[in-house]
């Protein structure tokens, strides 16, 4: 069996399951958020009474992330209504964006948006929380009510995204009845050269296999150029998968995984017992490829789909009116220090704006210090436009309010995932996905710009 | 619901995503609450490119589209999970969408809420039909008749019981699969 075909043969009590299958799985975390949470507590509450109880208040993981700093009312209400239904079910896992449980969040747009406006709670992005906070374990069963759930793929965690009412009856009953999917696998040789990140890596493959051309499929990743990579590269590549159409992404488990895995459950007091699945010798794979990561060369995906598969370098002559890091993909830590190498001490030619991905990296850049100077202000130095306030901002576009949204047709670079027509606001605006290196290259000459000029 | 559908038709090409189908400034509306599923009709399709779809989906101001069947290319549906989408669109009055294949999710969304049935055309209809074309679908012998000429589509095979009963929910308490609302 295949990776995912072990934990859904585990989650479903079977021995063997196999591609095609529909089978009951036992659900280990749900999460979901301020944008399908209402609807998903909705449905549950209609279908299983007011007064019922969620199956398990442990493994409900609840994140406002998406319209939080807006002064749209109704996503401030949103975000009440998640905080009413966590505190009715005594729910510990609600990451809110204000302290006071019975308190309103009301976005205060006097304060503008660079500054701060949260609680001690507050994270930021989901699937970057879901990892930080202890809730990802190796060969468990993660559903979310958001595409990119498939992120924690990168732990060796079957992980993907389900709507409201699938949503809805998990809440009530802790399962769900799901199709096994066939698998492809992606097996990396060699590294990675200097200016090339995980970002470009997928980026290749979905330009290789097409928008759709993982779909209702399983995308593992194997090869030692996979065991070279980060924690943050997995989770990159993994978040990607959806947009080739994948059910789930899969990395198997190996030190990096387990000491990121224990270290956050840890320090989280959440469940630290968990069992990994192993890679077997028998394994059926409806595609297997082999890539070699060394002959990657800087990628962009162009308007209007991800599988839009172009080289930086050939694309000299697009000029850009926007540049824009952030989200679950593009927003961590280590993107934005590979942004900030490539800004340090020179100014951006275009608008650019740094949206970190969870409250963490917005610390981490504060007290990350180069030559006596703080990343974050190292960015800010170089022009960028950085907020405090993490959450997914403009890039799903938003209510119009939103931080670094596309309000009029533009040419937007952007690290994050996405890239169909108005996915970023105005639906006339054009976006081109590139790796952190590439967008930062590219905002400091206004055109898309092949990184490795500037890195060495 | 009758097992023949006539309809004028609303033909969109491949990779209608979600941002499409339902942009993401209305996502504040909430499903399940009876006035906000009424409005997020009203913006079914509105994310549409003007220049590519001069025609509009859901009339200025309006709540209900007249095309109740909806003809689109490859990987329908593809992007986001919201649930939105396929609820949008079934607030607005579309029935049935005959693509030449679908995003799993949002496939998936359509069966759980039976809000439409997402059917597999067996080859490529949005290249021959426009929108304003009248179709029948026929839900028993899996066929689509637009100007005179008979197409055959893919069966909906399990999912159409689920559709027919109005979602998942409905389905498990009609087969005995959970028990009955108190």
């Amino acid at each position: 069996m295949t990776l995912t075909e072990k934990i859904l043969a585990r989650a479903s009590g079977k021995a063997r399951v196999q591609a095609g299958e529909n089978v009951w799985v036992n659900v280990d975390v749900l999460m979901t958020h301020d944008v399908c949470g209402p609807g998903t507590i909705g449905v549950f509450k209609r279908e299983f009474g007011k007064e019922a109880r969620v199956w398990d208040a442990r493994k409900v993981v609840i994140i406002p992330d998406h319209y939080i700093f807006t002064a749209d009312s109704m996503s401030n209400r949103n975000v009440d209504i998640l905080r009413d239904f966590a505190r009715e079910q005594g729910l510990p896992y609600f990451y809110d964006v204000i302290d006071d449980p019975n308190g309103h969040w009301q976005f205060d747009a006097s304060q503008g948006q660079h500054k701060a406006q949260y609680g001690s709670r507050y994270t930021g992005v989901c699937h970057t929380t879901l990892p930080w906070k202890g809730h990802t374990r190796p060969g468990e069963i993660l559903f979310g009510t958001d595409s990119h759930t498939c992120m924690a793929g990168a732990f060796n965690q079957f992980a993907t995204g389900i709507g409201n009412t699938d949503a809805g009856f998990i809440l009530g009953t802790g399962k769900l009845l799901i199709k096994v999917p066939e698998t492809m696998r992606f097996y990396m040789e060699g590294a990675m050269q200097p200016g090339v990140m995980a970002k470009d890596v997928i980026l290749h493959v979905i330009g290789d296999i097409g928008f759709d051309g993982a779909t209702y499929r399983a995308m593992q990743w194997e090869g030692a150029g996979v065991y070279g990579m980060s924690m943050d590269d997995r989770m990159t590549i993994a978040n990607m998968a959806i947009e080739a159409g994948g059910k789930n992404a899969m990395f198997p488990c190996d030190q990096k995984t387990l000491d990121y895995v224990n270290e956050r459950t840890k320090e989280n007091g959440t469940k630290s017992e968990f069992e990994p699945v192993e890679l077997e010798k028998e394994q059926s794979f409806v595609y297997d490829k082999v890539f070699d990561l060394s002959k990657l060369e800087p990628t962009v995906a162009c308007h209007p789909d991800p599988g839009q598969r172009k080289l930086a370098k050939e694309m000299g002559n697009v000029q850009l009116d926007r540049a824009y890091i952030g989200s679950c993909t593009g927003g961590k830590t280590s993107d934005f220090l590979a942004f900030a190498e490539v800004v340090r001490g020179k100014t951006v030619k275009i608008d650019t704006f740094g949206v970190p991905a969870t409250t963490k990296v917005v610390r981490e850049l504060k007290d990350t210090q180069w030559g006596g100077q703080s990343v974050w202000s190292i960015l800010e130095s170089a022009g960028v436009r950085m907020t405090e306030n993490a959450s997914c901002a403009a890039c799903l576009g938003g209510p119009v309010d939103t931080f670094g949204r596309l309000n009029t047709p533009m040419k937007c670079i952007s690290a994050t995932n996405r890239n169909f027509p108005g996915r970023m606001g105005n639906k006339e605006s054009q976006v081109f996905l590139a790796s952190p290196y590439t967008v930062a290259a590219s905002a400091l000459t206004g055109r898309i710009t092949d990184p490795r000029e500037f890195v060495s | 619901m009758s097992h023949v559908l006539t309809s004028p038709v609303y033909v969109c090409a491949d990779n209608i995503d979600t941002d499409q189908i339902i942009p993401a400034q209305y996502l504040t509306l909430v499903p399940t609450i009876p006035d906000e599923y009424e409005k997020l009709g009203g913006y079914a399709m509105i994310g549409l490119p003007d220049d590519l779809y001069p025609t509009r989906f859901v009339p200025e101001g309006g709540l209900k589209t007249q095309y109740k069947i909806v003809i689109a290319g490859r990987n329908f549906g593809c992007g986001s999970s919201r649930e939105h989408a396929p609820i949008a669109m079934g607030a607005a009055g579309v029935e049935a969408v005959v693509a030449e294949s679908f995003a799993r999710i949002f496939f998936r969304n359509c069966v759980a809420t039976g809000e439409l049935y997402p059917y597999d055309a067996q080859e490529r209809l949005c290249d021959v039909l426009k929108t304003g074309d009248v179709a029948t679908l026929d839900f028993d012998a899996n066929t689509l008749t637009a100007n005179g000429v008979t197409y055959a589509l893919k069966p909906l095979g399990e999912v159409r019981p689920v559709i027919d009963a109005g979602g998942i929910f409905n389905y498990a308490r009609q087969s005995g699969m959970i028990a009955p609302k108190a």
